[in-house]
């Protein structure tokens, strides 16, 4: 077995010929600017002065009242700029692809959290930049698309297959291995070939590392839980990394069970997925038994995927994390709960961690602390929640 | 063991002729009529025929075989009943039949009892878009065991790679002529001289182009800096165009590049 990116079995470098060149050109990039101390005091500057960073880390008293159980903190990353996590990585991998000389960025994008995020790194870099989305997320993320287009950047619709994130994934590849040289492609999770798990996860890890110290300095110890949602996994793979070797740190990821793991419309790829080789990695994924890859579903566009990052697919086995399944009625709920609660509304994504913590929550003592990775905004998905419930909005 | 793919280009190098490699993709529309494909192409001078196992999102292909392949699946074809269309095409034709197909089918099917499927059933290779070099592993001791070819690729970005995967190559080395997905292009302007001069020093086994070839004149240009060409999409498209009656077209199509590179 080719040992390189590997998390035991999971992982690789499963992309046709035409990419390894770049794919090795990148691994090379990325291992001589990680370490490089101008490279990182530019990216550090860029998270600190444009991304808002360090996002705060906020005692979410009322909720915890409320529940009755553990202490529960929220890791704020839906404060930062463009209003989700992903801006992290967009800044570190937009500005590696810079270094590379590179003049056109490409992206996938779900609910268009990561597209925006690109886009606007794109803006303020000064790069030319494609996304790719799913003709039906454009629908259900119309705000997000305008925006991107605001912004300078095209957006790409994609009709093939279940026209969803797995869709935009595949064409996105089909056009990086049509522009191999003069395109990098910004792939938005901690999935995909060798090197991008552990990139995208690097440059997630300072929400992991920012929560520890945060919350040393409220608290003067380690939490005992941190939740997150899990769709290909980055913002979660960023919040539970620096956590890892903290082995009495129990970590969990929330995944979308859409309609429910029992019905056909879920995107639970930790309860229900098998190992396959998709998307330039072996990993777990929603698959049949002829290893077609299995449409999914859930009312959130951004864990709307068929598969997990190869990373968490090894915390599962081993068991090192936790994973649990949460449906679109409890998504909902909890985006509810929290807006009304702490005046916070959540993204659709991360209102599923919002259900899983304070499920766990109510199972702790109240000495106990609770942290969970807000890891987007819910303005975008307010439509959509409205939709859901079966409020018409004149707006849309 | 020997295999068809050896003796069939042994063959066409006695006679100074270039291979003639053509694909369909397996049940589009359906079954009989890709069977009937297949012999069409055959029985007008393909030397070998690659035989497409349609996968859900198959990211090495341009919209023609993307559309193929879902007009493949929702007719209900797997991988099994493929087996089967095999089965019964050898009774037809001992030419070389080669699967192409993504690694997912293989790894989910299970890599020992595919190759031991593919043995059973004749067929000679396959080809693997989405496994590079360095991921041969996953089915090399089967295929080897079996005695079934995994045909490697070269792209026009493989440069100071090309030696090292022809110097392992069997049967034939897949050059893919430009850079992007499948699918037939109006020109291709890579300097196939620069791609395969690192290969021609070390030259294991033939070389043959394919990607974007769309016609017969194509097929000849193309022909005169390799051993012989691959053409996919404009038999695919045909198919697309004409359904279950495609064999007439194809056959036809088949003759007319047989015929371009015979000249």
């Amino acid at each position: 077995m080719n040992e390189k990116g590997r998390f035991d079995v999971f992982g690789g470098q499963y992309v046709p010929e035409t990419v390894m060149t770049a794919v090795h050109e990148l691994e090379e990039a990325y291992d001589r600017y990680k370490d490089d101390a101008a490279f990182k005091e530019e990216l550090a500057k860029l998270y600190c002065d444009y991304a808002n960073r360090p996002s705060l880390l906020y005692y979410a008293e009322k909720m915890t009242k409320d529940l009755g159980g553990a202490k529960i903190y929220i890791k704020r990353e839906d404060l930062n700029h463009t209003g989700a996590h992903k801006i992290n990585n967009c800044l570190g991998q937009v500005l590696l692809a810079k270094k590379m000389g590179k003049k056109r960025i490409i992206a996938e994008t779900g609910a268009g959290q990561h597209g925006v995020a690109t886009a606007t790194v794109c803006a303020l870099l000064g790069l030319d930049c494609e996304i790719y989305m799913g003709s039906t997320d454009m629908e259900r993320q119309s705000l997000n698309v305008f925006r991107m287009n605001l912004l300078g950047a095209k957006v790409k619709g994609v009709d093939s297959g279940t026209a969803t994130l797995k869709d935009a994934i595949n064409e996105a590849f089909r056009d990086w291995v049509s522009n191999i040289d003069t395109t990098f492609y910004c792939i938005g999770s901690v999935m995909g070939p060798h090197p991008y798990p552990t990139m995208v996860r690097d440059f997630q890890k300072i929400i992991g590392e920012e929560i520890k110290a945060q919350l040393k300095e409220k608290e003067g110890r380690l939490p005992d839980c941190v939740v997150a949602c899990v769709g290909g996994g980055s913002n979660a793979m960023g919040a539970f990394y620096d956590f890892i070797e903290d082995k009495d740190v129990e970590l969990i990821g929330a995944e979308a069970a859409g309609r429910g793991v029992d019905t056909p419309d879920n995107a639970a790829t930790m309860a229900l997925g098998t190992m396959a080789i998709f998307h330039g990695m072996k990993s777990l994924f929603l698959q049949d038994k002829y290893g077609q890859i299995a449409p999914v579903y859930s009312i959130s566009a951004g864990l709307d995927y068929p598969g997990v990052g190869p990373e968490h697919a090894y915390l599962k086995t081993t068991g090192r994390a936790k994973y649990v399944s949460v449906t679109d009625d409890q998504a909902v709920e909890a985006f509810e709960y929290l807006s009304k609660t702490e005046g916070i509304i959540p993204a659709i994504e991360s209102s599923h961690a919002v259900w899983a913590a304070m499920e766990q929550a109510k199972k702790m003592t109240k000495d106990q602390i609770l942290v969970i990775n807000l890891s987007g905004r819910g303005d975008k998905d307010v439509y959509q929640v409205a939709r859901y419930k079966g409020v018409e909005l004149d707006e849309q | 063991m020997s295999n068809r793919i050896d003796s069939c280009f042994a063959a066409l190098a006695k006679q100074n002729k270039k291979a003639l490699i053509t694909f369909i993709t397996a049940g589009d529309p359906d079954l009989e009529s890709s069977e009937k494909n297949v012999l069409a192409m055959l029985d007008n001078g393909a030397d070998i025929v690659e035989i497409g196992v349609p996968f859900s999102d198959p990211i090495a292909e341009g919209p023609t075989i993307q559309k193929a392949s879902l007009r493949a699946l929702e007719g209900g074809v797997n991988l099994d009943k493929i087996f089967k269309m095999v089965s019964s095409l050898r009774k037809k034709t001992d030419k070389p039949l080669l699967l192409m197909m993504y690694l997912n089918t293989i790894f989910r099917y299970g890599t020992e009892k595919f190759f031991k499927l593919c043995k059973e059933h004749q067929i000679d290779g396959v080809i693997v878009p989405d496994m590079p070099f360095e991921e041969r592993d996953e089915v090399k001791a089967e295929a080897d065991k079996n005695g079934i070819y995994n045909i490697f690729l070269v792209a026009p970005t493989s440069k100071e790679r090309v030696k090292m995967i022809s110097d392992e190559a069997k049967g034939f080395l897949y050059v893919v002529s430009s850079l992007g997905v499948t699918g037939a292009r109006k020109e291709i302007s890579t300097d196939f001289s620069d791609l395969l001069s690192p290969i021609r020093d070390h030259q294991k086994v033939p070389a043959c182009i394919g990607f974007g070839i769309s016609g017969p004149a194509q097929a000849r240009t193309m022909s005169q800096f390799a051993d012989g060409v691959i053409i996919g999409s404009a038999i695919v498209s045909l198919s697309e165009k004409h359904g279950k009656d495609a064999h007439k077209y194809i056959g036809e199509f088949v003759r007319n590049v047989r015929e371009a590179l015979d000249a």
